[in-house]
């Protein structure tokens, strides 16, 4: 199972996520799961968006779509995205601290199924969801990496994760970006 | 032993436990919704352990009928997806208006949002006084719920907004009436709707329909289980039926894909081909 980055966005989310993704090397080996808040009706957009910054294929996640190297998968609007084994799987169930996508479960679902091999990524949002999903990423043994606040367009979640006490690094996105690019390379040679 | 393994080993445990005490086979659901319905149940019954779920469950048939609700009962909204019932009206309705009589089935209805929405759809379109909606759900306390169309009457702004993008062509408001904080919707919208209890997992098909109706529903089940789901509504579809999925579903993984041509990629509308 190749290694898996999971991206958890609010407020300022989307220019911050294509920034991440527009310097992701082509090459990169790491599967990329992205969790951004938004509202409900916006079916579409944000893919699209996003597909235009970056040089990986951008999709929304189906259910039980199989996790594969190179690729971005957005969690669908009013879905959670969940983590199973190798594949994704969705849910409707209510939304958890008003979000759905909510990224604690994404990122709690993803710590079970990937354990070390899981990065985790909290940017720039204005509530806290984020905090109980670093905390499972790194008690499963997962690098966690959180925005730097001062950088961020809305300070409250990145500090948030970095207040869970759970955060092994603090980085501004385009350090981010490298980070991920880093982990991509290993994995490459690993493969 | 892991303290993740340990859980593993109860919540099969548990699900064994239920399947053989109660009938209900939960072992193809998937397993983080699973869990955390299940851990929501523990929680309120005020446990600490999966195994001691187990015991209360088994000796006490009450705690069963509330994880049966906690199981059944998926959040929705009224017109969830305006495009897709945008997309009934011109692409569904038309193919339907060619038979005498319509049969719809509505797969895990849970709370009826879904079965007012297409009701309403039906009834502006002409079709309801010929159609017959079977809505089935797993659960006898959801149904109860779902034939009394009461919804929270702060949700009808946002579902006034959803009903007009679906090309809705009423006055919202004149299929409901308010008390309080609910409201109560025309109980003769579902006059030609038989609300009943019906097990996707274990029970077969029971008519032939035109349309199935069954959206975010599988998302909850295992890929083997949504194979079994797939094969019971290619069975109770007539020729050229259609089946409508959630927009994040697919057939590509089922062993029908080749069974149906897409009628709307988008809506996951298809069409059973022979």
């Amino acid at each position: 199972m190749a290694r898996l980055a999971v991206i958890g966005a609010s407020w300022g989310g989307m220019d911050a996520v294509a920034r991440v993704l527009r310097q992701i090397e082509a090459d990169n080996r790491l599967a990329i799961a992205v969790a951004q808040h938004r509202s409900p009706d916006t079916d579409g957009i944000l893919v699209q968006f996003l597909g235009r910054h970056s040089t990986l294929s951008v999709v929304e996640a189906d259910d039980k779509d199989v996790i594969e190297p190179g690729r971005v998968y957005v969690a669908p609007a009013d879905y959670h995205l969940f983590v199973e084994g190798g594949t994704f799987a969705l849910s409707t169930e209510g939304a958890v601290r008003f979000s759905r996508p909510s990224i604690d479960l994404l990122f709690e679902s993803a710590a079970e199924a990937y354990g070390e091999e899981l990065v985790a990524v909290v940017l720039t949002g204005a509530n806290d969801d984020g905090c109980r999903g670093v905390l499972a990423v790194k008690e499963a043994g997962g690098l966690t990496i959180a925005q730097d606040p001062s950088t961020a367009e809305r300070p409250e979640m990145p500090e948030g994760a970095i207040g869970s006490g759970a955060i092994d690094l603090v980085l501004p996105l385009d350090a981010i970006a490298v980070e991920l690019n880093r982990l991509g390379a290993a994995e490459r040679s690993r493969s | 032993m892991a303290r993740s393994d340990l859980e593993a080993l109860e919540l099969r445990l548990l699900l064994d436990a239920v399947y053989q005490h109660y009938g209900y086979d939960f072992r193809g659901y998937a397993r983080t919704s699973l869990k955390r319905r299940i851990w929501r149940r523990i929680m309120e019954e005020g446990l600490e352990t999966v195994s001691g779920l187990q015991e209360r469950i088994l000796h006490d048939p009450d705690v069963f009928e509330r994880l049966l609700v906690d199981f059944s009962i998926n959040v929705t909204s009224m017109f969830r997806d305006p495009t897709f019932f945008s997309a009934v009206r011109d692409k569904v309705v038309p193919v339907l208006k060619t038979y005498p009589f319509v049969r719809i089935w509505i797969a895990g209805c849970s709370t009826g949002e879904e079965t007012y929405s297409l009701a309403i759809v039906l009834r502006e379109e002409g079709l309801a006084d010929r159609t017959r909606i079977y809505a089935t759900d797993i659960n006898g306390e959801v149904l109860r719920r779902s034939k009394e169309g009461v919804f929270p009457v702060e949700r009808m702004k946002d579902y006034t907004r959803d009903y007009l993008k679906a090309g809705g062509r009423e006055s919202f408001s004149d299929y409901y009436k308010t008390y309080g904080d609910v409201v109560r919707f025309d109980p003769t919208l579902v006059d030609n709707v038989v609300f009943a209890q019906h097990n996707l997992v274990s029970d077969s098909s029971f008519n032939e329909f035109n349309l199935i109706v069954c959206r975010n529903v599988m998302i909850y089940f295992d890929r083997a289980l949504q194979d079994k789901v797939h094969e019971l509504f290619y069975e109770s579809l007539v020729r050229f039926g259609i089946l409508a999925l959630g927009h994040k579903e697919t057939i590509r993984f089922t062993g029908h894909a080749d069974d149906y041509a897409e009628l709307d990629s988008h809506e996951k509308l298809y069409r059973r081909l022979a």
